[in-house]
């Protein structure tokens, strides 16, 4: 995935550059963390690898031509007008046959499977979308702040999920996410993006096996990675 | 949220909107009984053929039932206000889609759409039977004409207001064109195709005996043309209620039970 350029053009005149010469690549399996100052292009990375945005100069290079790809947007994007269950089997390819009764109970959605949207708290309806993008088997799944504006608890059950449907299929991952707390305690690998225009100011590998993040390791790393990194983690 | 509380505040919201419209019931049944009764009332003190009582307008479509003249000419025009509707919809349907999604369409078709909802209905059905001859396909052009730009608007609007982000959400999940038809837009487009319909018909039966009048044979309003020209008020009351008394069955056995069905999953009652 290679962006050269992104501009916007502004409002009131000309265009303004959001995004210079940010170049990365995915290794398959991997779980990788996007991390920034808010506003800072992360949002429109993750829309022009998934194809929403074409306006850039550039490349993005799928795995595969015909690699599933599958997002989980800020918010659920779910149609009301369906069931839970109407949601996920809507967004499947053809001739798929997933286990969505392991999928529903892993997420605890079993039995909500005949509710409307509507009739779920925010929690739950990003735990559909999670249900829906694991449905489909994806090569590769990006992430849009999954659990931003979710009540700590939740966010640590969501965040504990996705590790095992993570590691339980080999997907690829990319999260944007603005929490370097979260980023820390998820990822093998975070990219630091930062600047007017945006490009990559940071590529932090982190191999380090779930059972070792302890709390006060992690403690140690953020503070590590807050010295290397003053500017772009001021948080 | 815990789905039995869930269920259970569905069930208490169901039943609260149920009383709601069983209470509603005897006061519109008294209003219409009021509205009889202050007709009753003038007809009896103006004393005047000119005036009917309801009862000389039942006796009368009672009468025209029996010999079957009543439903021949109903079902006529019923059946025209069928066509012109189906066309209307349609075809402003799609013009309206496809102006509200881009804009260069959109520019160059509102002249052509405010020329159209400002000329006269007369005007345009006096074309029609001019350049098409006094036929069927004349009649029902005249009235889909004259209720299109209607559609058009509502539908123009609807298409403004689809959410792009579902459009990307089905994007991204690559959503074949029939869901995405059928799942993600008519869903949203819903509540303005509800609307352009409920006005559709009120708007196109009205013109459809305009357009019977001017120059069909048949239809309500052939007969109404006929019984002006005798000066029969009893008549043309009767076949006026008659058409009303259709339309309002249409409006609670067809389009209200539709429009609950396709809005159930909402939460709330809008």
């Amino acid at each position: 995935m290679r962006i050269d350029a992104k501009d916007f053009d502004r409002v009131e005149s000309g265009r303004i550059a959001v995004l210079r010469d940010l170049a990365f690549s995915l290794e398959p399996g991997s779980f990788t963390c996007l991390i920034g100052p808010s506003g800072c292009g992360k949002t429109t990375t993750l829309r022009i690898m998934l194809g929403l945005d074409r306006d850039f100069r550039g490349e993005v290079r799928p795995p595969s031509h015909d690699a599933r790809i599958a997002a989980v947007f800020q918010e659920p994007r779910l149609l009301p007008w369906r069931t839970v269950e109407q949601n996920v089997r809507l967004a499947l390819p053809k001739n798929a046959t997933p286990d969505l009764d392991t999928l529903f109970e892993t997420l605890g959605l079993s039995s909500m499977r005949s509710s409307y949207p509507e009739e779920l708290s925010l929690g739950l309806a990003r735990r559909v979308a999670l249900a829906r993008a694991f449905a489909i088997d994806p090569d590769v799944l990006l992430l849009d702040e999954p659990f931003v504006s979710l009540d700590e608890a939740t966010a640590k059950r969501m965040r504990a999920l996705l590790l095992r449907l993570w590691r339980g299929r080999g997907v690829t991952v990319l999260m944007v996410t603005h929490n370097v707390r979260e980023a820390v305690a998820l990822a093998d690998r975070l990219l630091l993006i930062d600047g007017r225009p945006a490009h990559l100011t940071g590529d932090v590998p982190l191999p380090l096996p779930q059972e070792m993040r302890t709390p006060e390791h992690m403690a140690t790393l953020l503070d590590d990675l807050g010295k290397t990194y003053p500017d772009t983690l001021q948080s | 949220m815990d789905p039995d509380v869930v269920a259970e505040t569905a069930e208490a919201e169901e039943t609260r909107r149920t009383s709601r419209r069983y209470r509603r019931v005897p006061t519109s049944l008294l209003s219409l009984a009021l509205f009889f009764l202050t007709w009753t009332v003038a007809a009896w003190w103006a004393h005047d053929p000119d005036v009917p009582t309801p009862f000389a307008v039942a006796a009368f479509m009672a009468r025209e039932a029996a010999n079957g003249d009543l439903f021949y000419h109903l079902s006529i025009t019923l059946a025209r206000v069928a066509a012109a509707f189906v066309v209307s919809m349609a075809v402003g349907t799609a013009i309206g889609l496809a102006m509200g999604q881009w804009r260069e369409i959109d520019r160059w078709l509102d002249p052509w759409l405010i020329l159209l909802i400002n000329m006269p209905a007369l005007v345009l059905i006096v074309l029609c039977y001019i350049w098409i001859g006094l036929s069927e396909a004349a009649a029902i052009t005249a009235v889909a004409l004259n209720k299109t730009p209607n559609v058009v608007i509502t539908l123009r609007e609807g298409a403004r207001a689809l959410d792009p982000k579902l459009a990307e959400m089905a994007r991204v999940y690559r959503f074949s064109r029939l869901a995405l038809v059928r799942d993600v837009m008519l869903p949203q487009l819903q509540p303005y195709i509800a609307a352009a319909s409920r006005s559709g018909l009120a708007l196109i039966w009205k013109i459809v005996l305009v357009v019977e009048l001017l120059g069909r044979s048949n239809g309500v309003g052939f007969q109404i043309h006929l019984y002006f020209q005798l000066f029969d008020v009893t008549a043309i009351l009767g076949y006026a209620f008659a058409f009303v008394a259709v339309m309002i069955a249409i409006e609670y056995m067809l389009v209200q039970p539709l429009e609950t069905r396709l809005t159930r999953w909402r939460a709330k009652p809008a």
